[in-house]
């Protein structure tokens, strides 16, 4: 067991015997392999279910709201960024919350490997490598090599916000955002683009996983599911998945931390993504914005300016 | 909604453009354009709303979802909105939408904002002219965001 696990443990239980928090949230090992779950420890018993590894891939800030009392919280980088957005957006007590940060090396995708040895049935990590046993065969990787594509260009792996670090801090190279897998896309054709999204959008069941997984999806009444008007019809259609991908994403413009929860929560392996980081861009270079980094200011759709850019949406005369 | 006019010799194909026009300019522009007797394309199917800072993104999908064939949105020009800073905030959003539906590939042409103020009569009907050549060339929704079985909805 690593410092960092000990440190978490430990703390919690200090913060629950002395009364300072009513729950802790954090991650335990889950039911299947390489697959961590949030976890809600109220006592100080409990805490030795806690752990931190990189299977922790859940980004706990959507639970945060959730919880009633005080509560202190795990947080790697992207979870630090959306409590800050949560809490500029007024969702949050920041009284009512202690957060315990944690610096992130990147999660694993599961996908990935799955692609490569079938179901997962075991597996584990040392020292950076991960071997799996799969249905289809047995594999050993880097750590690097099943990195989330998330994290491969995260910039924020040290929180932004907290109450206490454990661990140590990781250098980051990256000063300004890269969006080398947007701007492919847009330089392809119109048709090409057409076909990816129309692809990716047959694969979509509706089944609202991404939304339930965004830290930052906390509408009382989330538009899918309004009776009056009534945006979406019960079917399952390929256009209507796009209405349904495109009204959400719009929803998380200017506000959205990429933590890339979403995507990982995706059975079906719809590339949400895409979107989600074209709309970062667009922000990012139209607005200089880049939501949950400081806790001053507001999302960049709650704030305008007089010279705001607008050529390039006006009809042409 | 949704039936599609074919091109024949003598008639000519007509879009079916959802206008959502904002309350105290562009909506007053189009009055204007009609007391005026200026003429424009019967192509706009006119929604007022009280602001272009009323106007939800899924507005306009769900007029493409029902078979729009392009939307027009227009408001007050920026500095002169009724309400201050609505058109400003919406011009955020109006960029975002128009980025995004370009990267998902629907044609440029379909969705189009403008800014026409309450005196501008003439200019709405060039706007209008202006929507209606572009999306008549595009042609018919081709369902980027067309659901085929609108049928479950309560329309």
């Amino acid at each position: 067991m690593n410092k960092i696990i000990s440190d978490i443990r430990e703390t919690a239980r200090q913060l629950l015997a002395d009364g300072k928090v009513d729950v802790v949230i954090g991650y335990e090992k889950g039911s299947l392999p390489l697959k961590a779950t949030p976890c809600f420890v109220h006592s100080a018993q409990e805490v030795d279910s806690l752990i931190w590894d990189e299977t922790c891939e859940n980004n706990l800030a959507a639970f945060v709201a959730k919880t009633p009392g005080k509560k202190a919280i795990v947080a790697k980088g992207c979870d630090s960024r959306a409590l800050v957005v949560l809490l500029q957006e007024n969702q949050l007590v920041r009284d009512d919350l202690y957060i315990i940060g944690v610096s992130c090396h990147g999660v694993i995708d599961q996908r990935k490997i799955g692609a490569e040895v079938g179901e997962i049935l075991e597996a584990s990590i040392t020292d950076g490598k991960i071997s799996v046993k799969g249905m289809e065969g047995d594999k050993e990787y880097l750590f690097a090599e099943v990195k989330d594509a998330t994290c491969q260009t995260c910039r924020y792996p040290n929180p932004v916000i907290e109450d206490l670090h454990l661990g140590e801090l990781i250098q980051v190279s990256q000063d300004v955002a890269a969006f080398a897998d947007v701007a492919a896309m847009e330089n392809k054709s119109e048709s090409e683009r057409q076909e990816y999204f129309k692809e990716q959008m047959s694969k979509c069941i509706r089944c609202y996983a991404c939304r339930n997984a965004c830290p930052l999806c906390y509408c009382q009444e989330c538009f899918v599911d309004c009776n009056s008007p009534r945006w979406l019809t019960g079917g399952v259609d390929r256009a209507e998945n796009l209405l349904f991908q495109a009204g959400r994403v719009l929803h998380l413009a200017g506000r959205c931390v990429d933590c890339g929860a979403c995507s990982r929560a995706c059975l079906q392996g719809v590339d949400i993504r895409a979107l989600n980081r074209k709309m970062t861009k667009d922000v990012y270079e139209m607005y200089n914005h880049e939501s949950g980094i400081s806790e001053e200011g507001k999302p960049a759709l709650n704030v305008y300016s007089a010279n705001d850019p607008e050529e390039q949406f006006l009809v042409k005369e | 909604m949704g039936e599609i006019q074919v091109e024949t010799e003598n008639k000519k194909y007509d879009p079916k453009i959802a206008a959502f026009l904002c309350n105290w300019c562009s909506y007053a522009g189009a009055d204007l354009a009609g007391v005026g007797r200026i003429q424009y394309p019967p192509t706009i199917r006119t929604i007022r709303v009280p602001c272009s800072g009323r106007i939800n993104p899924l507005y306009i999908l769900k007029a493409m979802a029902n078979g729009a064939d392009g939307v027009l949105v227009s408001g007050c020009h920026p500095g002169d909105c009724h309400y201050i800073s609505g058109n400003y905030v919406a011009r955020r959003k109006f960029a975002l939408i128009k980025s995004l539906l370009t990267y998902v590939g629907l044609e440029e042409d379909r969705v189009n904002f403008s800014w026409v103020s309450a005196a501008e009569g003439g200019r709405f009907a060039e706007v209008v002219k202006g929507v209606s050549e572009r999306v008549g060339a595009l042609g018919p929704n081709k369902g980027v965001f067309k659901v085929d079985d609108g049928g479950a909805t309560d329309e």
